[in-house]
């Protein structure tokens, strides 16, 4: 247990994964027949393998990674209608730096921008919002990514630029929600999960209500987690537990910065401002019924799809994954990323060919950055 | 992106537009305020929160803000995070 030394509380530790170990055996799962949960957020798959967790804990537990990061799901024709927008040269394109990188079918954003686009990597959508009122004379879209962590940003952005009748700031909105791909994944036979770490910032939005259904009408327990490596240890007890003893509840190891019912002015900004597509494509997952949202019609004036016709508005957008790329069946917790043809040869960070490959949060490029042993010995 | 970083509200920018100064691993950065605001902005000042892209989104107290700090150093999110801030500030001035 030498990894152990690097948690700032090594005791304690110790103590939660001797438990969890306990709690695994009285369970009755081995590495044959592990007990299989899912971490749905990849901030959390990220601390995983920092921390080295799933090393730490007995084979008998098998982590399974959640499609929870919001770059990895986005899907090719989506990058390359950011690229599209970009190329138009009335346009200044905002996007947070994670996005740069993500493979589209003719190139990504950072090739866009060494081509020429005026694409530039801001920290928040208020520095697009600046961005705007420095530049009347251009068009300033942002790339609206992320889940509900990030979505009250852009509501309340929109809402800031239509109360100064800022008339050149729109957004790009690709903002999806958690809840309604768990349930695919819960009603896609093939999938056996035991049980959920849940999202911490997300459900620092949403609260913990929103995965009632996870426990009422699938039986399986979720525990919505914080990101030091404890708490993630001691959430993954807790499901444990609660598999042990035979209940299915929505628990909250996080209630220091998670409210039962959330945050209730991003609640009402998100809602006064997007509201639900009838469904949304995800990488790897497909068209997912309400997962997505759009600008209501209300601030259509501020909506990137409405002002210059692309994305769900426009005529087919299908474009298949690339060749070889099995992120699809690494996303939905098939096979683990090392038993991909690409994973460390024709895909690697520096070249990513999917975009598992491209987030820290990502679970390829996790497994490539801490594998080690692990992932080398498959690769070479 | 999604983590967010803990920071201190130590003056408020413009109160009718929720809008504060927020000190980050000593950089100071404009954020808003309206999510975490119960009442007049001022009634921030002093107080920490986890920012998230640009917007303060929930109260947390001085020691989960430094366990939080350094869960996310351990994972370089807060370097990342402070890049990104950089990067912001880039952008504005036209700096591509």
């Amino acid at each position: 247990m030498k990894y152990a030394d690097e948690f700032r509380d090594p005791k304690a530790a110790r103590a939660v994964l001797e438990r969890i170990a306990a709690v695994t055996d009285e369970i009755g799962a081995t590495a044959e027949n592990p007990v299989r949960i899912m971490e749905v957020c990849g901030g959390h798959t990220h601390a995983i393998f920092r921390y080295g967790l799933d090393k730490l804990t007995p084979a008998g537990l098998d982590f399974i990674h959640g499609p929870g990061c919001p770059v990895c799901v986005l899907p090719m024709a989506r990058v390359d209608e950011c690229v599209e927008l970009a190329e138009r040269p009335e346009v200044i394109f905002t996007t947070f730096g994670d996005a740069m990188r993500v493979p589209g079918s003719r190139k990504s954003l950072l090739q866009a921008k060494a081509d020429g686009a005026d694409i530039r990597m801001v920290y928040s959508p208020l520095d697009a919002l600046e961005i705007a009122r420095r530049n009347p004379a251009r068009e300033v879209v942002f790339f609206g990514l992320g889940f509900e962590t990030t979505t009250p940003s852009t509501a309340l952005s929109i809402q800031a630029a239509a109360a100064e009748g800022l008339g050149n700031f729109t957004v790009f909105c690709n903002h999806i929600t958690v809840p309604p791909p768990i349930k695919v994944l819960l009603d896609d036979p093939y999938m056996r999960l035991d049980g959920f770490v849940g999202p911490g910032h997300v459900s620092m939005v949403i609260g913990i209500h929103p995965y009632d259904f996870i426990a009422q009408d699938y039986g399986k327990p979720i525990v919505v987690a914080g990101f030091e490596p404890l708490d993630l240890l001691q959430s993954v007890l807790m499901v444990l537990e609660q598999i042990r003893d035979g209940r299915a509840e929505v628990e909250n190891q996080y209630a220091r910065v998670v409210p039962e019912h959330g945050n209730p002015v991003s609640i009402a900004a998100i809602a006064e401002v997007y509201e639900p597509r009838p469904s949304f494509e995800w990488r790897g997952l497909g068209e997912i019924d309400a997962s997505g949202l759009r600008i209501r019609a209300e601030y259509a004036a501020y909506d990137a799809e409405a002002k210059f016709g692309v994305g769900y508005g426009a005529e087919s957008r299908n474009v298949p994954e690339p060749e070889g790329c099995a992120c699809g069946a690494v996303m939905t917790g098939r096979i683990k990323p090392v038993a991909c043809p690409q994973f460390g040869r024709g895909c690697t960070p520096e070249m990513p060919l999917g975009a598992l490959m491209v987030s820290s949060e990502g679970a390829c490029a996790a497994y490539y950055q801490y594998g080690g042993a692990r992932a080398v010995d498959v690769v070479d | 992106m999604c983590l967010g970083i803990p920071g201190q509200i130590v003056a408020i920018t413009d109160s009718a537009r929720m809008m504060a100064m927020a000190e980050v691993s000593g950089v100071r950065r404009e954020v808003n305020v309206a999510c975490i605001a119960q009442g007049p902005a001022e009634g921030l000042l002093g107080k920490w929160a986890l920012i998230h892209v640009g917007f303060a989104m929930a109260l947390i107290d001085e020691e989960e803000a430094a366990k939080t700090l350094e869960a996310l150093r351990g994972l370089g999110e807060a370097q990342e995070a402070l890049e990104a801030m950089a990067a912001g500030d880039a952008a504005l001035e036209g700096q591509r």
